[in-house]
């Protein structure tokens, strides 16, 4: 198996590939095989050649990193030395390792794919487009287009993205920043400049954890500091003008500790209930009308299991296999797929389940999506697993 | 090996693909629904497409359980700030591995002899088994099921 894995892989990692022989009727491939990154249709951004993942807007990120380094380095540079000679050298060390992990994992949590589910391919839309159409709606103008499931004995309804042309799983919604739907929808945080979602929730959350100690630590040592300072009756504004920088620091910390440690209260209070932002926000599972039984069915109703299986959870890999390349046959298949009949002539072929193709003029785009064929073993095994990572 | 891929390109065309939704009766864990679809009726047997079903979704149980081990890997990689995942598979990723091998060897000695493909379901966003049908061109001199057959054997 992995000979033959070893096999499969070369052709389309090869830099100047010229790819295997092909029919004739293929005149459109590319001369270089391009990573799946690279023809990604949400809006998102790459770097490192598809290893990192940010949202196309990066919203306020490079604020929230320089107010973090900012309030860091003035705190080791202006008030540690006099703490530490006053008090104690584990101040630093405290400082410095709610320092490293805030900004590890704000990065993680930009830089993650957030659980972005990729975009059903034109087969898969086409059979769930013949589903719903069978599905007996008399009326003739579209239906909304839900899907009810019943999860733990409760009814949820799954909505059809039309920009994904699927039916969003539960609790995945559709972001409209990033054109993407994404698994365990939390919100998309400017902050960060990504979504948060099933990928990186965790990140999110020992962000926003560390960050408020962090803030609350720094505010506490210059308090302290400007305390100590200002000790035998030589006043606060002495101590602040001998040390002008911890005014600065004081301020900010002050503003920002409230609203960050009222953000982990409240993502405390998610993870203890197994919710994410946005199903608290619409009230999906408030219990709007008086039902006893409308209660949240992800939920183990137990704090300490919805805690470790949020956090602790395995971490899934990332679907979209940015850093897989693009089979060739794909591009050549969406260029033929423009040549054939529109849609519905083809999926009706498709329900007949062709037992005369020959006869029909698009068997041309029944046989193009053989692409598969080399596609699943080939990509199988060409996926790197580093890119599954981030 | 590329040989048998340009015979499988030539001789045997796509009669339809048959989607294989998820079943989310037992929440957002990966689950596929083990409804026979009516599609493949006379190509497979349904015990045996039941049973390659029931064995994805247990490995993917298998590969989602929260227990003590998915614990333990938790808790270490937020002790490393996660950068054990640089130098460690996660047990998903080997649970994939194990079900990308299930899935070529069902392929090999169920499916493509009969006509059919699975593609593994992380290549399409793990929403869906597909299967790709070919049609059974019995009438022809070489029947692309014995192709594809003799194609296999060969590696």
């Amino acid at each position: 198996m992995n000979n033959c894995e070893y096999q499969q892989i070369e052709p389309l990692s090869l830099p100047n590939p010229t790819p295997p022989p092909r029919p004739a009727a293929v005149e459109e491939e590319e001369e270089k095989a391009r990573r799946k990154w690279e023809v990604f249709p949400g809006k998102n951004r790459f770097y490192c050649d598809g290893r990192f993942i940010v949202a196309q807007q990066s919203g306020v990120l490079p604020l929230t990193l320089g107010l973090i380094l900012v309030t860091t380095v003035l705190f080791f540079v202006f008030d540690c030395p006099f703490l530490v000679k006053h008090l104690t050298v584990f101040i630093p060390a405290i400082g410095g390792v709610l320092f490293v992990f805030a900004v590890i994992s704000l990065l993680q949590t930009s830089f993650t794919d957030p659980g972005i589910l990729p975009r059903a391919t034109p087969d898969e839309a086409a059979y769930i487009e013949k589903q719903i159409d069978n599905s007996g709606s008399s009326t003739y103008q579209p239906p909304p287009r839900t899907k009810e499931v019943v999860i733990n004995q409760q009814v949820v309804k799954l909505k059809y993205c039309f920009t994904c042309k699927m039916f969003r799983p539960p609790r995945t919604s559709h972001c409209s920043l990033c054109d993407n739907c994404v698994e365990r929808f939390d919100h998309h945080c400017p902050w960060v400049g990504n979504c948060v979602g099933k990928r990186n929730y965790r990140f999110f959350y020992t962000f926003i954890v560390s960050l408020s100690f962090l803030t609350a630590f720094i505010f506490g040592c210059v308090a302290t500091h400007l305390a100590l300072r200002a000790q035998g009756g030589r006043g606060l504004i002495f101590a602040l003008q001998e040390s002008p920088a911890s005014a600065v620091e004081l301020v900010i910390c002050f503003l920002s500790v409230w609203s960050i440690l009222g953000l982990s209260g409240f993502h405390t209070y998610l993870v203890a209930s197994n919710l994410t932002t946005n199903e608290d926000i619409k009230g999906s599972w408030s219990g709007k009308s008086e039902a006893e039984d409308t209660g949240n069915p992800y939920s183990y109703n137990n704090i300490l299991t919805n805690c470790c299986s949020v956090l602790c959870g395995p971490m899934p890999p990332s679907l979209i296999d940015r850093r897989g390349f693009v089979p060739v046959e794909q591009s050549s298949q969406t260029v033929s797929m423009e040549m054939v009949l529109p849609m519905p002539a083809a999926k009706e072929i498709k329900v007949v389940g062709g037992p005369t193709p020959s006869q029909l003029p698009p068997s041309r785009a029944l046989q193009v999506p053989s692409s598969p064929l080399p596609a699943t073993p080939l990509s199988l095994t060409g996926r790197p697993q580093f890119s599954c990572l981030f | 090996m590329f040989h048998n891929l340009q015979e499988l390109r030539q001789s045997p065309s796509l009669a339809t693909k048959v989607f294989i939704q998820r079943d989310y009766s037992e929440g957002t864990v990966c689950r596929f629904q083990i409804k026979f679809p009516s599609e493949l009726g006379s190509r497979i047997e349904r015990t045996l497409f039941e049973d390659t079903v029931k064995t994805l979704n247990t490995y993917y149980a298998e590969a989602e359980k929260v227990g003590g081990q998915s614990y333990m890997e938790g808790c270490l990689a937020c002790a490393t700030a996660y950068f054990i995942f640089l130098c460690m598979e996660t047990r998903y990723e080997k649970v994939l591995k194990k079900i990308s091998g299930y899935i070529q060897e069902q392929n090999e000695k169920i499916y493509a002899p009969r006509g059919l493909l699975l593609t593994d379901p992380v290549e399409r966003g793990m929403r869906v088994i597909e299967v790709s049908v070919f049609e059974d061109r019995g009438s022809s001199g070489s029947s692309p099921s014995s192709n594809v057959s003799s194609g296999i054997s060969q590696r």
